[in-house]
């Protein structure tokens, strides 16, 4: 730890805030305030679900078949562990550990790419079945309704992918932040921050995956 | 507590207009907004002469009918997404806010400035959209029309998605703010009623604004790659748009309404110099409103095809809001009662609102009564009901705090002669357009018609009459407004003998707002303390 200390560089505390601990409460309620937004953003999407799964129950259960439940764990698994990951990077920027800092804030990125590549794939083989939002269906299926699934499909988790794609690059100005020695158990307001988003997309998914891969 | 002005005020210092630009002062930013508010206001009014203009007769006079269609809804969604929504929290209460907290910032700073770009490129989509064959859908976007029509719908959906996300960024910071940023003894109860309006407002943007813009989203994504949702020909349902739409836009009017409710409860203390009557109810009514309009949406979806057992809560949830609403007029009222009345401009726009928003109230419960809806909906007697509210109502009290904390802002007084004669100008045209439109409306004429009967020609000419009168009112104001600015005498730190902290600092405030820090050990509207 003390090889470490060397290359700290003390925080300073913004001029319109008299103590850090008064800062550090500022920016959490601010960002949870945000997540209830984010919260907001995404609800009125699934209340578009549930009005539509409640419309064309027969048709979502023909749907979901289209999608692959075991694609979907294995994302799922990727996110919950890389919520660890997330987790345990905080607790070591709190406790001044740098290097695992690093190495845990790497895991999370890694595993928000493998995410990705998995969801590329997943996206590959419905472009290829023309199981696509409705101007550019050309898949066969018995429901006429079938595109508003695909619709809501590629839109919901389209947005949550844009939501993983910025958490990494979130996850990438933490750990250039933290190689310059900025953080340390006096200061690791924005490792927690972006913590939070980072549990949100997580959770976003968790709502996600059952009810479009595991209808039935 | 006469300062010298310009003496190292927030206007001068530091010097350089990349320093502005680049500003992260709460009042600087406050004032940028201010512009551009005002160039919105006068975009959106002179949309609104012309398509006043048209309406002089049935026949066409220099718009086609398309062309009339694109100005009512530029009209409409540049007065609604880039004035009136952003016009209060934006500017004046970005200015005033922390002053009145005692703080010497906002919470956040750097996002501050950043809602205010995210503002700015939202503008350039909507302006896009004007000049790329503007939308013809009327403000509201309503589908399946929206999704059809060949005029530019997507650049200015995309505009007013972007102007979400400034106000959703103004309302997180001014939620942090409030919680985190009063001085020292500043308790809830001691923080003057206009930043309760404003955290009883951003609540709102925090908790409305995203919904619409997911809705604007999947408008665009239903017009580019469809989503089917809004779509009747596969299954979608057009109506879903609507509870959407409203679903925040409802709340989006008491976004528009509740700051200006704070600026009353400032006027009407100051200038009748006696403490607020009732101030936790006041306080507590704009979290009253902020919660009940969340359930209130479905009265404009009375004539939709909703369930009638819908309709029917919906109606009683409307008439709901005229409790916390009527609680604060009252209150109002009850402050003047045996106050010491200084009839200075910004009062007499306090008294301009308590006529007009008691009209566009009461209208209101009437729209929100099921049997009188189904006949005055779509009516010009909706158009002249939220004329009342959001121009009678919020204008009135946007442009008195104007007027009340110009001299703050810019150190320089204004012509209180000149401020009356606007003042009655805005006032008397504002009641000949859309009074005459009450009546209008009751007689069945439509809104949004091109063309009308031979009958309803009189009242329509009275009523676009009138615009050129109101029309006159706020070039009067612009006129001398900007003379002050030059010719202006300087104004002392505080010219109303008002309370609030904003007014122990020096006009205009110094960069860093307080020369030593306030510390708050009494009620914000104390008058007796002072007055014995």
């Amino acid at each position: 730890m003390s090889k470490q200390k060397e290359s700290l560089v003390q925080h300073h505390v913004a001029h319109h805030f008299d103590t850090a601990e008064q800062e550090f409460s500022t920016a959490k309620l601010g960002m949870w305030v945000f997540l209830v937004q984010e919260l907001l953003f995404f609800g009125a999407l699934f209340v578009a679900f549930f009005v539509f799964k409640y419309l064309y129950p027969e048709m979502y259960v023909e749907a979901h078949h289209h999608l692959s439940w075991k694609m979907g764990a294995l994302n799922t698994i990727f996110l919950i562990t890389s919520s660890f990951t997330m987790v345990m990077g905080v607790r070591s920027a709190q406790t001044n550990q740098r290097r695992a800092t690093k190495n845990y804030l790497f895991a999370t990125m890694l595993l928000a790419c493998s995410f990705l590549v998995v969801k590329y794939f997943e996206y590959a083989a419905k472009f290829h079945h023309g199981l696509l939002p409705p101007h550019f269906f050309f898949g066969e299926g018995v429901h006429q309704t079938l595109p508003i699934f695909f619709g809501l499909y590629f839109v919901m988790t389209g947005l949550h992918g844009i939501h993983v794609l910025i958490g990494i690059g979130l996850i990438a100005w933490l750990m250039y932040r933290n190689s310059r020695g900025e953080f340390n158990s006096e200061f690791y307001t924005p490792v927690e921050m972006v913590g939070l988003y980072w549990h949100f997309v997580d959770l976003v998914w968790i709502f996600l995956f059952p009810l479009f891969y595991l209808v039935g | 507590m006469a300062h010298a002005v310009n003496e190292g005020s927030y206007l001068t210092n530091p010097k350089g207009w990349k320093s502005w630009l680049l500003t992260l002062d709460h009042k600087r930013i406050g004032i940028m907004y201010l512009l551009f508010i005002v160039i919105s206001f006068a975009l959106g009014g002179f949309f609104a002469l012309a398509l006043r203009l048209e309406l002089l007769s049935p026949a066409k006079i220099i718009f086609t009918a398309k062309q009339y269609n694109q100005l009512f809804t530029l009209h409409g969604a540049i007065m609604v997404f880039l004035f009136i929504v952003p016009s209060i929290p934006a500017s004046l209460g970005n200015f005033v806010m922390p002053l009145m907290l005692g703080a010497k910032d906002v919470a956040f700073p750097r996002l501050n400035l950043a809602s205010f770009y995210i503002y700015v490129f939202g503008a350039i989509f909507c302006v896009y959209s004007m000049i790329s064959g503007a939308a013809d859908t009327g403000w509201t976007f309503y589908t399946p029309y929206s999704t059809t029509t060949n005029t530019s719908v997507i650049s200015m959906t995309l505009g007013a998605f972007i102007l979400g996300f400034s106000s959703i960024l103004t309302g997180v910071n001014f939620i942090a703010t409030i919680h985190k940023m009063r001085a020292k003894g500043m308790n809830w109860f001691r923080m003057p009623l206009f930043v309760w309006a404003l955290y009883a407002t951003a609540i709102i943007q925090v908790l409305a604004t995203p919904v619409l813009a997911i809705t604007l989203l999947l408008l665009i994504l239903e017009r580019t790659i469809g989503v089917g949702i809004f779509d009747p020909t596969i299954g979608g349902d057009p109506v879903l748009f609507q509870h959407f739409f409203w679903f925040y836009s409802h709340p989006a009017v008491y976004i528009m309404i509740l700051p200006a409710m704070g600026i009353m409860s400032e006027l009407v203390t100051t200038f009748c110099r006696k403490n607020i009557f009732g101030y936790k109810t006041i306080a507590y009514s704009s979290i009253a409103i902020a919660i009940i309009s969340f359930l209130v949406w479905g009265h404009h979806l009375f004539v939709s095809g909703q369930s009638d057992n819908a309709a029917t809560i919906f109606s009683i949830l409307t008439f709901l809001v005229g409790i916390p609403s009527a609680i604060k007029v009252f209150n109002w009222l009850s402050t003047m009662y045996g106050g010491s009345i200084n009839l200075k401009t910004p009062f007499l726009y306090f008294l301009s609102f308590m006529v007009l928003f008691c009209v566009g109230g009461f209208t209101g419960i009437m729209l929100g009564a099921l049997s009188l809806d189904v006949y005055f909906h779509g009516t010009y007697f909706v158009v002249a009901h939220f004329h009342y509210v959001m121009m009678g109502g919020t204008v009135m009290a946007f442009i008195g705090g104007l007027h009340y904390w110009w001299p703050k802002m810019f150190g320089k007084m204004y012509s209180e002669f000149w401020g009356a004669v606007a003042c009655f100008f805005i006032f008397v045209g504002f009641n000949m357009v859309f009074f005459t439109q009450f009546i209008l409306g009751a007689k069945g004429m439509p809104r949004r018609y091109f063309n009308y009967l031979d009958q309803f020609q009189p009242l329509h000419a009275f009523s676009t009459m009138g615009t050129w009168v109101l029309g006159l009112g706020f070039l009067i104001m612009a006129f001398y407004l900007i003379d002050s600015l030059i010719n202006g005498p300087p104004a002392p730190a505080n010219p109303w003998g008002g309370m609030t902290l904003e007014w122990h600092t020096q006009s205009p405030p110094v960069t860093h707002n307080f020369d030593v820090a306030p510390v708050v050990d009494h009620d914000p509207y104390d008058y007796r303390r002072i007055d014995g």
